[in-house]
């Protein structure tokens, strides 16, 4: 802990609330108080679930694992924007430091068609898996590992491939998109191999199989507005959109 | 072409894209016709454009494939924006717009809708009477005078408005859309892009501007 100045806020928390996927849902309104500026958001709703049990009431169901921005879990739409007021973060790296003192906050799960709610805040991200079976894979023989630099890579190849690997299939550009596109994740994941030589293979295939998985699970349809690339955690850019636009393209006049 | 093509949402966004590119391109002859009411003659220059416009067949031709690529616009626009309704059923409580995103890249349809209603007394004011109902006689050189229509409708102040604030719905409708149609036909690039966004910003403020300079510039008596 800090020296103590300032560093607790008392708080209004709005959290939606859902007891399962049918169920309508409202808004449960919750005062904290004594919340440090050190805890991580995640760590508030610790405080907040603990209280919650202790009284004999039912816990917040919200998704987390990792808690160091790498595992894409903890969805959480705060104050109308996917994992906060900060940019490039994930809400385990938020912090409360970044509220002030009486402020509202208002929490709602990821909102999309393709994200039924399973409870609370917790929604089902499977729409990701399934495009990605479709066609996010590569074939190998099996066998002993090769030598890392049996194939050479072009270098701005390798670090464009790369940029779009940092995609955590967070499911942060759907929630954030006004039609509730998943392009910026889909488009990364098609990047990511379309620029490699191993992904050569199934380039043509593999795009095909993704967008047509995308457009089956209800996803909408990309306006460009940008809101995607502003509140990815990961940086993921615009250009692999263009990128998955092209190789579609492409692929479908072959 | 692949069947699944123009059915999947990336091959509509690639209608959407090039039937917007193709009415840029006609906003480029239209708008550089109209400047030739800027030599201020009375018209006679403008309506050598005009005439022209209205008798060559291939031009004739090319509007009733404009008519088609502006129709295919506006139906792929509301396919799509149904498709984006159904993909949040439920919408958020409190939502941050301005914090990822520009609020006209988020209002095209409201634009759209709104340059639509323009359009539609945009040719009734000139494109009807031009076609179907008549133009008032010939000029001095025999060309049939749509310049004259031009006088007597921008002669009315809330027309002059009207296409003034259209234009404005227009400028923010091409700052979003001309970039975005590049983004949507895949052509991103790292020293490119940027030359494309700039040129569309300028293309958004320029053509609009020089467009509602005509019935203001006219109803001012500027040009006679």
């Amino acid at each position: 802990m800090g020296s103590g100045h300032g560093t607790e806020l008392n708080l209004t928390l709005k959290v939606w609330r859902q007891k399962n996927t049918k169920a309508s849902g409202s808004f449960e309104t919750h005062q904290l108080t004594g919340i440090s500026t050190d805890m991580s958001f995640l760590e508030m709703f610790d405080v907040l679930n603990e209280k919650l049990i202790s009284e004999g009431k039912e816990a917040i169901a919200f998704d987390h694992d990792c808690r160091e921005g790498i595992c894409g879990m903890c969805s959480m739409y705060i104050n109308g924007r996917p994992h906060g007021p900060k940019q490039g973060v994930t809400t385990c790296q938020l912090h409360m430091r970044s509220f002030k003192n009486g402020d509202t906050i208002v929490v709602e799960p990821w909102r999309s068609a393709a994200f039924p709610v399973i409870k609370d805040l917790a929604v089902d991200r499977g729409a990701f898996d399934r495009i990605i079976a479709s066609g996010g894979y590569i074939s190998v023989n099996t066998g002993n590992a090769k030598d890392a630099n049996n194939i050479l890579i072009p270098k701005p190849d390798a670090d464009d491939a790369f940029a779009a690997a940092a995609c955590i299939g967070c499911g942060a550009c759907v929630a954030a998109c006004k039609n509730g596109s998943a392009m910026l994740f889909v488009s990364a994941k098609v990047s990511q191999l379309a620029l490699l030589p191993q992904g050569q293979v199934e380039r043509k295939e593999r795009v095909l199989k993704m967008v047509a998985a995308m457009d089956e699970e209800g996803f909408g349809n990309c306006t460009n507005t940008g809101a995607c690339e502003a509140e990815c955690p990961k940086g993921i850019s615009l250009e692999n959109i263009a990128r998955m636009n092209r190789e579609l393209t492409a692929a479908s006049f072959k | 072409m692949s069947k699944g093509f123009l059915k999947s949402s990336i091959g509509k966004k690639v209608v959407m894209g090039l039937t917007g590119l193709f009415l840029i391109s006609f906003l480029v002859v239209h708008c550089f016709i109209n400047c030739l009411i800027f030599f201020n003659d009375g018209g006679l220059t403008f309506n050598i454009g005009a005439d022209f416009m209205a008798h060559n067949w291939l031009i004739r031709a090319g509007e009733i494939v404009l008519f088609a690529g502006l129709i295919l616009h506006i139906v792929q626009a509301l396919i799509l924006t149904l498709e984006n309704k159904k993909a949040r059923p439920v919408g958020y409580a409190k939502i941050d717009g301005a914090a990822n995103s520009s609020w006209y890249s988020r209002s095209m349809g409201l634009l759209g809708t709104l340059l639509l209603m323009f359009l539609i007394i945009h040719l009734v004011h000139f494109w009807v009477k031009s076609r179907f109902t008549g133009l008032p006689g010939h000029d001095a050189n025999g060309n049939e005078n749509l310049y004259a229509v031009m006088q007597e409708t921008f002669k009315m102040s809330w027309v002059v408005v009207l296409y003034a604030l259209s234009m404005i719905s227009l400028a923010y409708h091409l700052l979003h859309g001309f970039q975005s149609a590049f983004q949507t036909l895949g052509l991103n690039h790292k020293t490119y892009t940027p030359i494309i966004k700039k040129t569309g910003i300028a293309f958004a403020i320029l053509v609009p501007f020089i467009f509602a300079l005509m019935p203001i510039l006219m109803f001012l008596g500027v040009i006679k």
